[in-house]
């Protein structure tokens, strides 16, 4: 017996009237009205660009809007700041995170409300009040890690308990799955699910179609500022939402030939690397990838796959074993040296590392090898121009302009901006990791066909995900790793969901 | 436009220093009144010190040419994201380097042109010395550039200090260093009868380079690459700990032109000094109020040397005590530090603006 069977008259927690928001001539929120039911999961969809997380950040308090009206529990409201924001009971998890990178867990979940005794931290009972949270919602964390030694998921996580930790009665959560693993997306299913149970309402902004037909009561559609619809997701198809959201037909699954591998152009052999805690975090790994292929590697987030990543790239400096790209000896050296090689990069951290955020797209599109850029010795911003818009036109950057920062364009737009660049550079070695993090279906559409383009150009693709669809979808070859270790390999055209789950958990194959 | 169109962006770079100047001369204004002072014969003195004269706004360059250069090197490392505090030690090493050059090295018949220029180069490199260093330590043992080069400008201190008794003076009846030999002097009388002197082109032609350097070499990328986000610099191949060398020691040697400018422009030997005497504040507050950008220093320099310069005839004149001048001084730099404070105001009014709606 559910709670909805009964008709209990539907009231109205949130109602949002004609909100406009302009940066400059973009508008960026059109008039928008939308309505939010109390103890309703409500996803808002949309392509890249579209204003999803600036209505968001609207109603947390970021933006003012330029027009409109909002309406809180039936009383017209000015949200002026996130606290006031938390205050009337509106919680917020960002696209990307808001952290402070030295402070533990515990620290930030807690901060702006700290636990206190005689007026001092108290933060043993900090640590307490964290680690019963975590338990209760199933969101694992160690209170004591700094957040600058966790990887992306686990930030994440942080992230979704600390709004849980402030009590909100509304949660908006900008894409809080696009970092996880199927399992702890399934939990996090549960738990939102147990959260509208006990009363509270959720919005929840995500590109993964089936997560909404999953999860959603509603949905709301969002295209270039403007609101489509809202809908029932009952009854609703991923091909239906897709067609909603780009206005077109998306194809969801790729298509392409066998891989016809050549040359081996990465080899790594008994790769030994620590973590940041000093603790061993990749273990005897040995792999190749050859050209024409797409070597996928597959595991639970904090498997080693970011240290592995990490010493390939020239990011970190394995404790043993040997990296060789195109026959050339790499390990240890610098990420300058392995960029020469014929090494392309899409990090895991596309704000830390792909992109200066206060640089223009223009001067980021030189990120990497900006000295080609010079000409005689100067920097030549004629050259970075022209790139930049090779990128643009080439990966559909919205909006199209390469004197944006790249601070002010949508968390999607500049993934396409860092992929674009990397794919251009004709890599011999393409390590993409998370490439499709962030994007919505038409341009994960159309990155996996590059990808598998790149392929069958002869160029060796190293895939790492966390998503199983796309490993699957892209991969010729699968790698598992469990604690470190690469614990099996799967043809890509054998894998199951089930059985790569079971590995990556550490079970066996013939299980 | 979008939001952060260069125009606006550039307007609000201008607007700020401006207004916080305006706000600095207003709080200037109340200090005199409450002194008990007039502040109409404090503008008259003012004016009279700047431009009463050519040769008066002679004397506001010559304040103004070691701020410009300054005020160059902390903006330059700042925008690698390093902090040189060490400026005054820089300035120091490179006085008692271009002291050697200019005083025991005599140059050929015919090549007496070369003096000035290799007693600039010995003070530009003492200074990158100095300053390299600090990024040394900072990309070696990263050893926080602000703790090192507060240490650094200490040694400086008494290193110059030995050096000038031991080895740089006749005799101890003499609290300065031999004369500068007189090629090695940068020439005077630019404007007829102040002390101007050639180093305001030597600090102008810097303040182009380092814009150059800035933002039109790969170098200059790298730099603010690094200074925005050292995560998104090693990604990128450009190593990190190179930059922060490189950086500090061009720093450095932008500080060490200061000194050596001084040197041969104004006082032709290295006066005894047992005291920092701030040098390296002044550049701090010169970079701040030109927001970093070679122009922006230049100008807001001007503006310091300025009310340097001024202070004297605003005693004389007006009875204004030589303090409000520094009172002036702080509160430009206040209020441009405040950048939160206008930040937020700005947000009030955006608020404003919408609540009618
Ligand atoms: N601070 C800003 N200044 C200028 N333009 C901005 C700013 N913030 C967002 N925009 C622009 O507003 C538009 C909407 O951005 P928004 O971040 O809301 O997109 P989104 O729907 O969340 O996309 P994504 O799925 O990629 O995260 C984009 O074109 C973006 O470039
Ligand atoms: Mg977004």
């Amino acid at each position: 017996m559910g709670l909805r069977s009964h008709p209990l008259p539907i009231t109205m927690l949130l109602k949002l009237e004609g909100i406009t928001k302009r940066f400059g001539s973009l508008v960026a929120n059109d008039h928008i009205d939308l309505e939010i039911r109390q103890g309703e999961i409500h996803a808002l969809l949309g392509e890249n660009g579209a204003g999803k997380s600036t209505l968001m950040n609207i109603l947390y308090g970021l933006y003012t809007p330029d027009e409109g009206r909002i309406f809180w529990k039936g009383k017209e409201v000015k949200i002026r700041n996130p606290r006031h924001a938390i205050d009337l009971g509106i919680g917020m998890v960002h696209q990307h995170f808001m952290l402070i990178p030295v402070f533990t867990v515990a620290e930030n979940i807690t901060l702006g409300k700290e636990v206190t005794r005689n007026r001092f931290l108290d933060m043993n009972e900090a640590r307490k009040r964290v680690e019963e949270l975590s338990q209760r919602f199933g969101l694992e964390v160690n209170p004591d890690d700094r957040i600058e030694s966790i990887s992306v998921g686990q930030q994440q996580r942080v992230e979704i308990l600390k709004a849980l930790y402030r009590g909100a009665e509304l949660l908006i959560l900008d894409e809080p799955t696009a970092v996880l693993t199927p399992q702890e997306v399934e939990e996090l299913g549960k738990i939102m699910k147990r959260l509208v149970a006990q009363g509270h309402t959720i919005i929840i902004i995500t590109h993964k179609l089936k997560e909404v037909l999953h999860l959603a009561d509603r949905v709301t559609v969002i295209r270039r500022g403007k609101k489509i619809a809202t809908l029932d997701a009952a009854g609703q198809t991923e091909a239906e939402l897709a067609r909603l959201m780009v206005g077109r037909d998306v194809i969801l699954t790729v298509d392409k030939e066998p891989a016809k591998p050549g040359k081996v152009v990465l080899e790594v052999k008994n790769l030994h690397a620590k973590n940041d805690r000093g603790v061993e975090a990749v273990r005897d790994v040995s792999f190749t990838v050859r050209a024409g292929e797409i070597v996928g590697i597959a595991g639970v987030d904090g498997n080693g796959q970011s240290e592995l990543i990490a010493c390939l790239t020239g990011l970190r400096k394995p404790t043993s074993g040997t990296v060789t790209v195109n026959g050339q000896d790499v390990t240890g050296q610098s990420p300058r040296r392995i960029r020469d090689a014929g090494v392309g990069h899409i990090p895991e951290d596309r704000q830390k590392r792909g992109l200066v955020l206060n640089f223009t797209v223009a001067e980021n599109a030189a990120l990497g090898d900006h000295r080609a850029f010079a000409r005689r010795g100067w920097l030549s911003y004629q050259r970075m121009v022209d790139k930049a818009k090779e990128i643009i036109s080439g990966f559909d950057v919205r909006p199209p302009r390469h004197d944006y920062l790249a601070r002010s364009l949508s968390g999607g737009n500049q993934q396409k901006v860092i992929v674009g660049r990397e794919i251009l550079r004709n890599p011999d070695l393409m390590i993409a990791v998370q490439p499709t993090r962030g994007l919505d279906v038409g341009a994960i559409e159309f990155i996996h066909r590059n990808l598998v383009s790149e392929r069958d150009a002869g160029r060796a693709i190293l895939l790492v995900s966390l998503e199983l669809d796309e490993i699957m979808n892209l991969a010729d070859r699968i790698l598992v790793m469990y604690k470190g270790q690469i614990v099996a390999e799967v043809p890509g055209h054998e894998a199951t969901e089930e059985g790569l789950g079971l590995l990556m958990m550490g079970g066996s194959a013939s299980a | 436009m979008p939001d952060q169109s260069k125009w606006k962006a550039g307007l609000r770079a201008i607007g700020i220093p401006v207004l916080a100047t305006i706000v600095g001369l207003l709080v200037g204004i109340l200090c005199i009144l409450i002194a008990g002072k007039d502040p109409v014969l404090a503008a008259k003195a003012f004016y009279r010190a700047v431009a009463g004269e050519p040769r008066m706004f002679g004397n506001v360059l010559v304040s103004t040419i070691p701020l410009i250069f300054t005020g160059l090197a902390v903006a330059f490392a700042y925008r690698a994201g390093l902090f040189n505090i060490g400026v005054e030690g820089q300035y120091l090493m490179a006085q008692i380097a271009t002291v050697v050059v200019g005083v025991w090295w005599t140059p050929p018949q015919g090549f007496e042109w070369l003096h000035p220029i290799f007693a600039l180069g010995a003070g530009a490199v003492a200074g990158a010395i100095w300053g390299g260093i600090v990024g040394l330590l900072k990309a070696w043992k990263g050893v926080h550039e602000v703790i090192n080069s507060i240490m650094m400008n200490w040694i400086a201190l008494f290193l110059a200090d030995w050096l000038l008794k031991a080895y740089l003076r006749p005799d101890n009846s003499r609290a300065a260093s031999y004369d500068l030999q007189q090629t090695a002097w940068l020439s005077q009388g630019l404007i007829e009868g102040s002390r101007l002197h050639t180093g305001i082109w030597i600090a102008l032609g810097t303040a182009v380079v380092v814009w150059i350097i800035l933002f039109k070499t790969p170098l200059g990328y790298e730099i603010r690459a690094v200074g925005h986000s050292p995560g998104a610099a090693e990604y990128g191949g450009i190593s990190v700990a190179r930059a922060l060398i490189i950086t500090m020691a061009i720093s450095g040697a932008i500080a060490g032109m200061a000194g050596s400018v001084q040197t041969m422009g104004l006082n032709h030997r290295f006066n005894e000094t047992t005291a920092l005497l701030g040098y390296g504040f002044d550049g701090i507050a010169v970079a701040l109020v030109g927001r970093l950008h070679p122009v922006g220093v230049v100008l807001a320099a001007l503006l310091f040397g300025a009310l340097q310069a001024s202070s004297g005839l605003m005693q004389a004149m007006a009875g204004v005590p030589k303090a409000v001048v520094s009172i002036v001084q702080a509160a430009v730099i206040f209020f441009v530090a405040a950048e939160g404070l206008w930040s937020f105001l700005q947000r009030r009014r955006a608020k404003k603006e919408v609540t009618p709606a």
